[in-house]
């Protein structure tokens, strides 16, 4: 199908991510990025596990993590990454207004996380928990930092995407786009969930 | 109207498959959702039980496997046909991953 073509409800096709060869070509392409992002974080995981205990006789893990925190965290992530699966529901179905309105509440929920983020790593260096205190404070703020890196960069990105094409409504050339924008914003919730498990679980656990 | 991909020639009738199609995959991903939902409140659970650490540090990370895999399977859609390749990349660095881990917390120490 040609990139420009106008579309109705009847006439979308039903996999709009891979009709155009410039879709598919993203699509490939963005799974070749989550592979490399795979080896990415699994060097700043292998670093923490590492040197998670080389705290320099700063604040350990099991005294610094709170619990309730990193709960509420995980909690808006993971209802971040529902609202992004309804907002590829309704791509599917060429219904514009109510994708752009529920990739709206996955970026809402996405500033939250960030907020309570911003919060936590504040707090933390009041404890003299910091990126120079000991190697268990640069793997820390490494790993769980560049994952917070990945969340802005999504909000911007998904941000941008609503923005630019706000008037212009759903097409093959942006269907792709949306598409791989919330492939991205799945793949910061995977790497989630290995951090509340391996960082701040297993933390607690000591 | 070949992309349509289904095998009916009235688009109408076309629309309403698909609708019904999609309604049936978002009904799972609901349900994969509250799967998730219940392993990560078991795994906080545990810990704020204060259960055994040795016994506990498997169970939690098993418990997140599962976790990533319907997140992948099916909030990711890599149970849909034409994802070959997007498996072969990754799983080339779960691959690529797993041996760094490995090799970082058993043959090299500080």
């Amino acid at each position: 199908m040609e990139t420009e073509q106008k579309l109705t409800a009847e006439t979308f096709p039903a996999s709009p991510e891979k009709a155009t060869l410039e879709g598919k070509n993203k699509f490939t392409g963005f799974w070749l990025f989550l592979g490399g992002e795979t080896v990415l974080f699994a060097s700043l995981f292998a670093t923490y596990l590492a040197l998670r205990n080389s705290t320099m006789s700063g604040p350990k893990p099991e005294e610094l993590f709170d619990i309730k925190l990193v709960f509420a965290a995980t909690m808006i992530l993971l209802t971040s990454s529902l609202t992004s699966v309804y907002a590829m529901y309704h791509m599917k179905n060429f219904e514009f207004k109510k994708m752009q309105l529920w990739l709206g509440v996955t970026w809402l929920l996405g500033l939250a996380f960030l907020g309570l983020e911003i919060y936590e790593f504040r707090h933390y260096v009041h404890e003299g928990h910091t990126f120079t205190s000991s190697a268990f404070g640069s793997s820390f703020y490494a790993l769980v930092g560049t994952h917070g890196a990945h969340v802005t960069f999504g909000l911007l990105w998904i941000g941008s995407l609503m923005i630019r094409n706000a008037k212009r409504g759903l097409n093959l050339y942006n269907a792709p786009k949306y598409y791989v924008a919330s492939l991205y914003w799945h793949f910061i919730d995977v790497v989630w969930v290995f951090i509340f498990t391996v960082v701040y679980l297993m933390g607690m656990v000591g | 109207m070949t992309t349509n991909q289904s095998n009916s020639d009235n688009p109408r009738l076309n629309l309403e498959y698909r609708k019904k199609r999609n309604a049936e995959d978002m009904k799972m991903q609901v349900v994969s959702f509250a799967m998730m939902l219940f392993l990560t409140l078991i795994a906080f659970f545990a810990v704020y039980q204060e259960f055994s650490g040795w016994y506990i540090m498997p169970v939690i990370v098993l418990l997140a496997v599962v976790q990533v895999i319907f997140q992948l399977y099916y909030f990711m859609h890599m149970n849909h046909k034409g994802h070959t390749i997007p498996a072969f990349f990754l799983y080339s660095g779960v691959l690529v991953a797993l041996l760094t881990i490995l090799a970082f917390v058993t043959i090299i120490w500080w």
